[in-house]
């Protein structure tokens, strides 16, 4: 059983109770419109809680993807320098960024769970 | 989000953009379809294919009435104006006295002697002020607030335009001439701002949207916004004014020679004229280049161009991705040196200095009608 979480940045995290899994949700792939490029993290980076550590480019514009939560970068989804259009078909799964082993697994239960990040987007 | 920001003026097409799902953003002032649901890629690849229509009502229009028309505009403009015929149309810079460039903006000849004038958004109420403040007292500047411009792009576009006003198909490049499209008088020019054969129409604001669906029923035209304009523009090669030409860069290193009417380059006789020539006579310090780099990710404007020996020799002014390439491209300005077709630099995006070569421009070919 995975936990699912979201940060205020549009980022979510899907953490199995060892490696979380982030990447940028269905709301902001569509709010940037169509993805060109996404820089990712090297595998074993150490990233602090809130650290910008990848970056998606749609046609008009860059922006940053922050570290959801403090950890060691495991993995990075290298479907994406193939394909970065994978983010817009699917954010939520196959689009996903990068892996990491959180330093506070606590951390993880403590962002926004789906009831409160579809709060948070009502708001926009 | 500047989609509900009321200090933005609406196009006379703002209705028609929200029915179609555009999202709105501002720019220079007005509120402006960024893109439709479509997306950007898809906008653009559509104008590549068959063909797209783009509201860039936020444009200046203004008309010169009097027989002096033509020869108080020379007095800013470095082009031939005295030798516009009627029904042409002419690409022209207005100058600063140092050699910079005030605005990129296109003038017609109608076949009345006026002079149409359509003018960047972002600095009609400078160039009208300025146009205005130059003209003897026989020659009358009269804005057009009140119209619409709309720009129909892609090699489809004649097909769309023959359908709606037949006698319009037969204008060639840089021609301009009146006609009817469902019921209004419009101006229209061949010309545009993405690299292919297409047309632009100024239109009586309260009849646009009439226009405007009038051409969505072609089968060919789907509605593209400002975000495909701007990378259309870019695989073209065509300068954005504020990021590839400004008050600080002048015609020559902006590779804008061929604007200097023949006449006008003999007499130098325009504002800028000396700063002008002794960069044609000495050669510019630097030269707008096109930038192609060899990984995937997109330079911006401002990213620093780097040289060999690891020192700056330049700055992106445009950057992005190419649709129809698939490759990120960009334009600015290198060090002359440094200019030559296939010399090799680097980008430093994020503090890293990616490998890129000069490109020739366009990136994409030219597809006027002959």
């Amino acid at each position: 059983m995975s936990t699912l979480r979201f940060t205020k940045d549009h980022e979510w995290v899907r953490f199995d109770g060892t490696v979380a899994t982030i990447g940028i949700t269905e709301h902001a792939q569509t709010a940037l419109g169509d993805v060109v490029f996404v820089e990712l993290p090297e595998p074993g980076r150490e990233l602090v809680d809130g650290e910008a550590c990848a970056v998606v480019e749609s046609v008009k514009a860059a922006s940053d993807v922050y570290a959801p939560v403090a950890g060691r970068v495991t993995e990075a989804n290298a479907a994406l320098a193939e394909d970065p259009a994978l983010v817009n078909r699917s954010a939520e799964d196959e689009g996903w960024f990068f892996r990491m082993i959180p330093a506070d697994p606590k951390a993880i239960e403590a962002l926004m769970d789906a009831d409160g990040y579809a709060a948070l987007v009502a708001t926009l | 989000m500047t989609q509900d920001d009321a200090s933005l003026i609406p196009t006379p097409l703002d209705a028609l953009h929200r029915a179609l799902g555009a999202r709105m953003v501002g720019f220079a002032g007005y509120a402006m379809p960024v893109q439709y649901p479509a997306g950007i890629l898809a906008e653009h690849r559509h104008c590549r294919t068959a063909a797209a229509l783009f509201d860039v009502s936020h444009m200046g229009q203004a008309l010169l009435h009097g027989a002096g028309a033509d020869a108080a505009l020379e007095r800013l403009v470095p082009g031939d104006m005295l030798g516009l015929r009627p029904g042409r149309q002419r690409y022209t810079l207005l100058m600063h006295e140092a050699g910079g460039i005030l605005d990129d903006i296109m003038v017609s000849r109608l076949e009345d002697g006026r002079l149409f004038l359509v003018l960047n958004a972002s600095r009609k109420a400078a160039d009208l002020a300025h146009i205005g403040a130059a003209l003897p007292a026989d020659v009358r500047l009269e804005p057009l607030p009140e119209r619409a411009l709309l720009a129909v792009q892609g090699p489809a576009a004649a097909t769309v335009m023959a359908r709606l006003a037949p006698a319009v198909a037969a204008l060639g490049f840089m021609a301009v001439a009146e006609a009817s499209i469902a019921g209004t008088a419009c101006l229209i020019s061949r010309s545009g701002y993405t690299g292919e054969d297409g047309f632009e129409l100024s239109i009586p604001a309260e009849a646009a949207g009439r226009v405007a669906r009038a051409l969505l029923d072609q089968p060919e035209l789907a509605p593209a916004g400002l975000g495909a304009r701007d990378s259309l523009r870019l695989e073209a090669g065509l300068c954005l004014y504020g990021a590839d030409i400004d008050e600080t860069t002048n015609p020559v290193e902006a590779g804008l020679t061929w604007v200097l009417g023949k006449r006008r380059r003999m007499a130098w006789d325009f504002p800028g004229a000396p700063a002008v020539r002794a960069a044609l006579e000495d050669g510019p310090a630097r030269r707008r280049v096109g930038l192609r780099p060899d990984g995937r990710a997109p330079a911006r404007a401002g990213t620093a161009i780097i040289g060999r020996g690891g020192e700056t020799v330049g700055e992106v002014t445009s950057g992005g991705f190419s649709p129809t390439l698939n490759v990120p491209i960009a334009m600015g300005y290198v060090r002359a040196d440094q200019a030559a077709d296939g010399t090799a630099l680097a980008l430093r995006v994020r503090g890293a200095d990616l490998p890129a070569r000069i490109a020739p421009l366009p990136f994409v070919p030219h597809r006027y009608v002959r």
